[in-house]
């Protein structure tokens, strides 16, 4: 198995030096090999968005190295080895949803057939393929989350980066949406890095949950789920599940430093 | 189509039914109510204030004389007559002020690039710019004559024209650059992320995202810069002398106060005519920029 990202020992201390400095990222290390599907779990402040943001290149790490397919994250970034999606779909309103999907092949200077015959492709991977004309602000909230996933995987990354992306959807949705994102992710082959503060969601999607805490930012423990490619509506029901959402809890009670106490931030839904 | 027909009929017909009352309080102030108030000969106090204006032909002409100005002769003997003087007055400082808002928006826009781009600029800039609008435009524009005197380039010459277009210009850029830099700076810092991880440059950032995102900011800054272009070239057209404007008319028919003193409301209606068409054209632009976007009405 080759890596898509590897991270070495990473520091991150925002403000260094003056009074507000903080310890994001305290000597974090994570491997994640090419198709696998990683969450980042933990409470707010542990610093799994950040980590996220060291490996698109959006931020620098002060310590440490940081690796994407074998190459500098700035480079990885340059060459669109990746794709983004975030908690707010954040398409832009005053473009068609093909046209949005399009943006990252505009940018690369595809030709406009291509570049359409690419956004149909998407809209069919992600099943809305009559939706190419229409506007943003006609969407519902979880089809606005699926163009922002087709537009992350436009030009066919091989790693996928998302922050909390159905954080903003209603519990019904946000199922539906995460096995939409498996079907997805098994179609395309595609790596994901997926932050999320809802510990079902994590269990559910991951081959692996990484468990981080606060203060600074650590990973704590790394859980190995192995709830197969086959998962359905019947896996939300299954012994193992529930099973692997205790240990991801008790993971995440056991960074922090009282036991017991509701974890600010964390999903237990 | 029922909705577009009811959308723009309604704003119209509100706005004819206004110009009647109006027309009807001036015309009952001046018959009834001021005789009544014995305000004819001298102006009418109230509480010992001179507020009320004189209700005789000379300060308050009937609106049926204004009306009738139009169609007499420009000058005695003229062949065109005060219609037609009218209308090509405000047709050419409608083109002066389309040409000036234009100047002022590419301005605005221009500097509101380089503030959104370097910080610097934008702390250096901002000042100077509104400083620049505190600057009284009557002092300004006989300045821009004798400047632009000195100005020859390529065997192009400095005209009374230019001096109207620079100070529409001039006064119509600030409201431009202030709304675009707010614009340009509105998108969310993840859409700005969004187009990072795409390593999009500066340039196609700009063009991809932050001009799209300014439209909703810019088009109630064109509003404010189309009536500052409009006051810019009607006041310098009455400073500098450009004789082929409806500001100017306005004084030439000024001159006429005591013979014919409902001639000069008939320049005025001109501007208000002027300010009008000026409002209707960047309402046009405005809705053909948002028209795929979810509506609010500003207008």
């Amino acid at each position: 198995m080759t890596l898509a990202v590897d991270v070495a020992a990473v520091h991150k201390v925002f403000n260094g030096g003056r009074p507000n400095q903080v310890d994001a990222l305290s000597d974090v290390s994570l491997q994640v090999s090419s198709g696998e599907f990683v969450s980042l779990i933990g409470p707010s402040g542990c610093g799994k968005s950040t980590l996220l943001r060291l490996i698109a290149d959006l931020l620098q790490p002060t310590k440490g190295t940081i690796a994407v397919n074998d190459k500098l994250p700035r480079q990885a970034r340059l060459d669109q080895d990746y794709g983004m999606a975030f908690q707010q779909a954040g398409l832009f309103e005053w473009r068609t949803v093909a046209k949005n999907i399009e943006l990252p092949l505009e940018l690369k200077g595809w030709d406009k057939d291509k570049r359409r015959a690419r956004a149909q492709e998407m809209l069919e991977l992600v099943k809305l393929p009559d939706r190419a004309d229409a506007m943003p602000w006609q969407l519902s909230g979880g089809q606005q989350q699926r163009i922002a996933i087709a537009r992350a995987l436009a030009a066919h990354p091989s790693l996928l980066l998302m922050d909390e992306p159905f954080g903003a959807l209603d519990e019904m949705t946000r199922e539906h949406m995460q096995a939409e994102l498996l079907r997805i992710c098994a179609a395309t082959q595609t790596t994901v890095v997926f932050v999320t503060h809802s510990i079902p969601e994590a269990v559910y999607l991951s081959d692996r949950v990484v468990v981080m805490s606060a203060g600074p930012g650590r990973i704590t423990s790394i859980v190995s789920v192995g709830l197969g490619s086959g998962r359905d509506e019947n896996t939300r029901e299954a012994k193992q599940f529930y099973e692997k959402i205790t240990e991801v809890r008790e993971g995440l009670r056991g960074g922090h430093a009282i036991e017991g106490q509701k974890i600010k931030g964390v999903d237990d839904r | 189509m029922r909705v577009l027909k009811i959308r723009s009929l309604r704003p119209l017909a509100f706005g004819v039914l206004a110009l009647a009352l109006l027309l009807a309080a001036w015309e009952s102030y001046r018959n009834w109510i001021g005789p009544w108030l014995g305000t004819e000969r001298e102006v009418g106090k109230v509480l010992g204030f001179k507020l009320l204006p004189r209700a005789n032909d000379l300060a308050m002409p009937s609106v049926f004389d204004m009306g009738r100005e139009f169609g007499k002769p420009q000058v005695r003997g003229s062949s065109t007559n005060v219609f037609e003087a009218v209308v090509e007055g405000t047709f050419n400082s409608l083109k002066l002020a389309v040409a000036a808002l234009i100047l002022g928006t590419l301005i605005g826009i221009g500097a509101a690039i380089l503030m959104a781009r370097f910080k610097v600029v934008q702390r250096g800039l901002m000042p100077y710019l509104v400083i620049s609008q505190t600057i009284p435009l009557i002092a300004l524009a006989p300045l821009t004559v004798t400047w632009g005197g000195e100005i020859s380039i390529l065997g192009f010459e400095w005209q009374k024209w230019t001096s109207a277009l620079v100070l529409g210009a001039f006064l119509s850029f600030f409201p431009i650059a202030v709304g675009a830099l707010r614009g340009f700076n509105s998108p969310d810092p993840a859409a700005v992320e969004l187009m990072d991880s795409y390593a999009s440059s500066w340039w196609s950032t700009w063009r991809k995202l932050r001009l799209p995102a300014s439209i909703p900011y810019l088009a109630p800054a064109m509003r404010l810069a189309g009536s500052a272009a409009v006051f810019g070239v009607v006041v310098s057209e009455l400073s500098v002398g450009l004789t082929d404007g409806v500001g100017y008319l306005i004084l030439a028919y000024l001159q006429e106060g005591t013979s014919r003193p409902a001639k000069v409301f008939t320049a005025v209606a001109g501007t208000v005519v002027l300010g009008l068409l000026m409002a209707a054209l960047i309402n046009a632009a405005d809705r053909f920029f948002t028209r795929n976007r979810p509506q609010e009405e500003f207008s």
